[in-house]
């Protein structure tokens, strides 16, 4: 959505400073004519009659797969010394539009590899303070009554890099590649606990995983009867191996952590169990010294994953600004876009479905004049929330919390068009 | 084994409650043996409630240590190339970067004895004797200068074993 001429009304539709204009824009067809007109023609000579055009294509395969000429839309990953599984991966989403992460690229987090789960072996038990202790299989599950939500997951650590005094040289997927979105689809937990009758005493769940890690976290109560679900289906497939096949935990807006894989168990308990995940590891140390535990939802956040570093801006002209917002507490209600640092906001659109606990795209229309640009966004869920400055957030919070940092991401434009992670 | 199941769960809902939601759950739940959550109930929470027998000294500890820990965790659980396990008090507050250490920052110790049952070593977990883990935690709790050389730890003594960081944590409230 690019347009090499000079011509563009930016002053008519202008909303804020630095080149940002209205919506309607892109919106409504009018406008944009009236703005973009036609491109001039190129330098003269036949279009090319090409291979693909004259030859029959490739047979059918069963699992499809992206074009070859998209090889660059990968995770990128790192894993603790010594392993080869136990890190995390990282969505391109500066490759990525639309609100659903495609499965081959959801972000991943393991604590010590992938499990090669039989499903047919695979159990759950749920026990510790029920009237009836359950086992389930598979087969037994899927005879549930499902339903379907789409949700995104955050790495509770997602966006740690911005807790660092200088802004470190990489891009969207390096700083906020822990965050992807699918549709899930399975059983309500709650369906489950009322079969197995949960005492009045319990407030907690212990939930494990059946990879080597054991994986475990607690888990409130009233988390689980609320809107939990035993993920069978990751956007109308079987969940993925890296992400829990054959069942995970889901709980909508919850730090990723929480939604644990391979789910194996589960234990009804009075009180949390403080497993490792939630004292050791998942606590925000704060400036005084203490640390806030069982921060489960994720705070309102924001990022423009284009432009952004490793794209290159290819001369001025009008250009989409798009990215991703998100709330663990609701709606997103809002997204503002500035091209100026922060000095002047305007509304981007919201694409629309605009789901409760789901990534949310939002698009804003910019003439680049070719000058400098700090490019951020920042959002607003529907309980009123605005996503903090990232100088707000540290003088809040210091810069040792390293968990669930959620303010604002700054995009630097040079006049050569080249796109930078800077501090604003 | 179904049928019985499903007829123990229709009882139950009839008798206990009245739910519309749970009058239509298919209750396809297999009650469980008690060997059957035995075998894979080993979280441990901070009362220490099904801690098993077995017990352990940091000398014990030592020579688990050397031959299972050290080659990731480091000489004396100094760290590198993984988590450092021991030291980092005075860590948390000021400029430095914090180490966050079982000694500087873990509120339970009983959390110690179910996440090294549970996930280490980390190429074989699961295969430490209760003894073995018994005495692992002694020997880092010995480390951290939190317990003497001579001291033993078993299921009675690990809960009430004071961590140094224990009243270092808030329960997070938004908006605070």
């Amino acid at each position: 959505m690019r347009n090499n001429r000079s011509s563009v009304p930016s002053e008519r539709y202008a909303v804020a400073g630095n080149g940002l204009l209205d919506r309607r824009l892109f919106l409504s067809a009018g406008a944009a004519a009236a703005a973009i007109g036609g491109a001039p023609p190129s330098k003269a000579g036949e279009l090319p009659i090409e291979p693909w055009m004259k030859l029959p294509g490739s047979p059918f395969v069963g699992y499809g797969q992206p074009s070859k000429f998209e090889s660059k839309v990968v995770r990128t990953f790192a894993s603790l010394p010594g392993t080869a599984g136990t890190g995390a991966s990282r969505t391109p989403h500066h490759l990525l539009d639309g609100m659903i992460t495609p499965n081959g690229v959801h972000f991943e987090r393991s604590h010590s590899g992938i499990p090669d789960i039989n499903p047919d072996a695979h159990r759950l038990l749920i026990h510790g303070l029920v009237k009836r202790p359950l086992v389930f299989t598979l087969e037994s599950l899927g005879r549930y009554p499902r339903e379907s939500r789409v949700a995104f997951l955050e790495c509770g650590g997602n966006g740690q890099l911005l807790y660092q005094k200088e802004p470190a040289p990489v891009g969207v997927q390096a700083i906020h590649g822990l965050v992807s979105c699918a549709e899930w689809t399975g059983v309500k937990l709650s369906t489950l606990l009322d079969e197995a009758g949960v005492d009045p005493t319990a407030k907690w769940l212990l939930v494990e995983g059946a990879d080597a890690a054991g994986m475990s976290r607690s888990v409130p109560l009233a988390k689980a009867m609320d809107d939990a679900l035993i993920a069978l289906f990751q956007n109308g497939e079987r969940i993925r191996p890296s992400n829990g096949y054959p069942i995970r935990l889901l709980l909508p807006g919850y730090e990723g952590n929480m939604h644990v894989k391979w789910l194996r168990r589960i234990k009804v308990t009075e009180g949390p169990t403080m497993t490792k995940d939630e004292t050791s590891k998942y606590t925000m140390l704060l400036p005084d010294g203490k640390s806030l535990q069982f921060v489960f939802p994720m705070e309102a956040k924001s990022v423009i994953t284009q432009p952004s570093p490793g794209l290159t801006m290819k001369g001025p002209g009008l250009y989409e600004i798009s990215g991703l917002a998100w709330s663990g507490y609701g709606k997103i209600s809002n997204v503002e876009v500035s091209a100026d640092g922060g000095k002047s906001w305007a509304p981007a659109a919201l694409q629309q479905p605009v789901l409760s606990m789901a990534l949310t795209r939002f698009r804003m229309a910019w003439h680049w004049i070719g000058g400098p640009a700090v490019l951020q966004s920042r959002a607003t869920d529907d309980t009123g929330y605005l996503q903090p400055t990232r100088a707000e957030l540290i003088a809040n919070r210091g810069t040792k919390a390293f968990y669930h940092f959620n303010g604002i991401t700054s995009w630097g434009i040079s006049e050569n068009g080249e796109v930078k992670h800077v501090y604003a | 084994m179904f049928m019985h199941s499903h007829l123990l769960a229709v009882a139950s809902v009839l008798a206990v409650v009245s739910n519309a939601a749970l009058a239509e759950n298919p209750n396809l739940g297999r009650i469980a043996a008690p060997e059957e959550v035995a075998s894979w109930d080993i979280s441990i929470g901070p009362d220490g409630a099904g801690l098993p027998p077995g017990s352990g000294t940091p000398k014990q500890g030592e020579a688990v240590y050397t031959a299972k820990c050290l080659v990731c965790h480091g000489e004396k659980g100094a760290g590198k190339p993984n988590d450092a396990l021991v030291g980092g008090r005075g860590t948390l507050v000021g400029d430095q970067p914090p180490v966050k250490t079982v000694g500087s920052f873990w509120p339970y110790a009983t959390t110690l004895f179910d996440y090294v049952r549970r996930a280490m070593p980390l190429n074989e977990s699961k295969s430490l004797t209760n003894d073995e883990v018994y005495a692992v935690v002694a020997y880092l709790l010995q480390l951290n200068g939190i317990i003497g050389e001579n001291e033993t730890i078993n299921a009675q003594i690990l809960p009430r074993v004071q961590m140094p960081n224990r009243d270092g944590f808030m329960t997070f409230s938004r908006g605070k």
